[in-house]
């Protein structure tokens, strides 16, 4: 029966609260956390952020009689307590499949993070996990190559690789710089890394550091025999001028460039991830501003959720924190989304901050890359976390080497192979780490100078964005 | 600076050359060679043996030494295998991969005879 339109402001849960509901498989499904504003009961805030992240505006409008609200509107479905938080709750919503263009993030999160995150009846607000239907992940191109053809394209077997972020970050000439490159290269690493903040600056020019660095890898390349690469940034201005670097890379063969994908815009991004897989090229992906987004318990987008849309608008490493570094990251946590960038299927794990199963439609896995704060020490505690499908970058840990990029290279290569060994071996790398180390220091004088230079240097500060559990 | 240590590789210098995993480790001997194959045969992985002249090592493909030991879980067998491959091209590099079909990749590969060395 048609219904009579009558103006004014009516409480949301009238139309977005929804208890008996029953998500379907089309549904995307996504988890807030949210501190309501004083005296807005749960439910009513549940609905407000669900109103107003899909259908709904603030006030009734008589064009929503033209419409069938009831098949578009997204619905809040359950609540949970916070564990060990009072004021906040957890808000399930599920929004049907209509309401996204396929294949875009852009789209999805324009709606899920969107005004809503500036509405008053809620004090602060976090999207913590989001289940993508399986529609909604086949229309995504997806990692360019994933990890399997990395590995077969570069030859790497049954270790992680090993890489180094270029430094200083800044100032270098672009000949200097691919020095650093080319020593580091002949040590033993597999790939070097342009700083995020290394675009193209009067200092040093894109396509000087791209020719410079390709003469480096090709020269480390013939010395070695193993291959390698350097992670060009092709971060740029204008996506214009982020494909002209692409192009040239591919021209001077380069097999790797970098993107960052948040400060790029997840458009240009996928535009260049789309780029690489036509191209051959790998594509490792940074994550500036993350920190931004995600580091605020109550407020923002936990970076699992960040995770799952870079696997979808495609990238073949991504950064995922080191846990030990000096960088934030809780363990549990990070064990979560470097599962939700390797597996197969994601299944729901609390213990993890996991929310939701996660179906990725035979979507290839990309690489986590550890980076950040590291040296040889924490070699032992890395392999045994991240395992093989990995990639491990230590920067100061490399260059800070008193003799130099190649032995700080050569040092952290036996480092990390020796763990190998031990762990295939079957002894337990994170007890038995500093015996591990100490034995392959005897043939290795690079490793040893390594671990007296870093002995007494670690990070223990503690997580600010912790899981939530109960009893803090 | 006399305590620096230069770091001695140079191109065209054999020594110089390195074969991916463990290659920057010493020679292992013949029990820590067992340990590694039988990590292979633990993950249910399927152990290969191929061969190569050393000046062509970069190519993908290197020959293939009868095929794949499809199941062979009896650690002796597997380094009979790589012995044979060895004694019948003295001159070639040989390395044992295991291969995980699950993950459609090679497990682990690593060099086992290296001429010279």
């Amino acid at each position: 029966m048609a219904k009579t339109y009558q103006a004014g402001v009516k409480e949301y849960r009238e139309t977005y609260w929804e208890p008996t509901y029953t998500p379907k498989e089309s549904d995307v499904l996504a988890v807030f956390k949210i501190v309501p504003q004083a005296g807005v009961p749960r439910e009513e805030a549940a609905a407000a952020v669900a109103a107003e992240s899909s259908t709904a505006t603030w006030t009734t409008v008589w064009t929503d009689l033209l419409t069938d609200m009831y098949y578009y509107k997204g619905r809040a479905y359950a609540i949970e307590d916070v564990p060990g938080d009072d004021e906040a709750f957890y808000a399930f919503i599920a929004y049907p499949m209509g309401l996204f263009e396929e294949g875009s993030i852009v789209n999805v999160f324009t709606s899920l993070v969107g005004n809503v995150f500036g509405f008053k009846a809620v004090r602060s607000l976090r999207l913590e996990d989001v289940r993508f239907p399986l529609w909604f992940v086949v229309t995504n191109p997806g990692p360019p190559h994933g990890l399997y053809v990395e590995r077969d394209k570069l030859n790497k077997y049954g270790r992680p690789l090993l890489g180094c972020t270029i430094k200083p970050k800044l100032g270098l000439s672009a000949k200097n710089y691919g020095r650093a490159v080319y020593e580091c290269l002949r040590g033993g690493l597999d790939f070097t890394k342009d700083d995020e903040n290394v675009n193209s600056q009067p200092f040093m020019r894109w396509r000087d550091r791209f020719a410079f660095c390709q003469e480096a890898i090709d020269k480390a390349e013939a010395e070695t025999g193993e291959y390698k690469g350097h992670y060009l940034n092709v971060t740029a201005p204008t996506v214009e001028d982020m494909f002209e670097r692409a192009e040239y890379a591919k021209e001077i063969g380069s097999k790797i460039i970098m993107s960052d994908f948040i400060t790029l815009g997840w458009a240009a991004h996928t535009s260049l991830s789309k780029w690489c897989r036509k191209n051959g090229m790998l594509l490792h992906v940074h994550r500036a501003m993350h920190a931004v987004i995600d580091r605020n318990p109550k407020h923002g987008i936990n970076f699992r959720v960040l995770t799952k849309m870079l696997r979808l608008m495609g990238g073949d490493h991504l950064h995922s924190g080191t846990v030990v570094g000096k960088l934030e990251g809780d363990r549990e946590a990070t064990l979560g989304w470097i599962g939700m960038m390797r597996d197969r299927y994601t299944k729901e794990d609390r213990a993890k901050g996991i929310f939701f199963d996660q179906d990725w439609g035979q979507m290839p896995g990309l690489f986590p890359v550890a980076s950040g704060g590291i040296h040889v020490w924490h070699m032992p505690a890395l392999v045994s976390i991240f395992g093989d499908d990995s990639v491990l970058q230590f920067g100061g840990g490399t260059i800070g080497h008193p003799w130099g990029n190649a032995a700080g290279a050569a040092a952290n290569r036996v480092a990390l192979e020796a763990c190998v060994q031990a762990r295939n071996e079957g002894r337990h790398l994170e007890k038995e780490g500093k015996d591990i180390l100490t034995r392959a220091a005897q043939h290795s004088p690079e490793l040893k100078i390594a671990m007296e230079t870093w002995k007494e240097i670690k990070f223990e500060f503690d997580t600010v964005d912790k899981l939530d559990v109960g009893h803090r | 600076m006399s305590n620096l240590q230069d770091y001695n590789s140079r191109l065209g210098d054999p020594a110089s050359k390195r074969f991916e995993t463990f290659s920057y480790l010493p020679q292992m001997n013949t029990d820590e060679i067992r340990k590694q194959v039988q990590y292979i045969v633990d993950r249910g992985w399927n152990p290969a043996v191929e061969h190569c002249e050393p000046e062509n090592a970069m190519h993908c493909y290197w020959y293939m030494w009868k095929l794949p030991m499809f199941g062979e879980t009896d650690v002796d067998r597997i380094l009979a295998e790589c012995e044979a491959c060895h004694k019948a091209n003295p001159k070639h590099l040989v390395k044992l991969i295991g291969y995980d079909n699950a993950r459609q990749t090679q497990g682990t590969a690593m060099l086992l005879f290296r001429p010279g060395a």
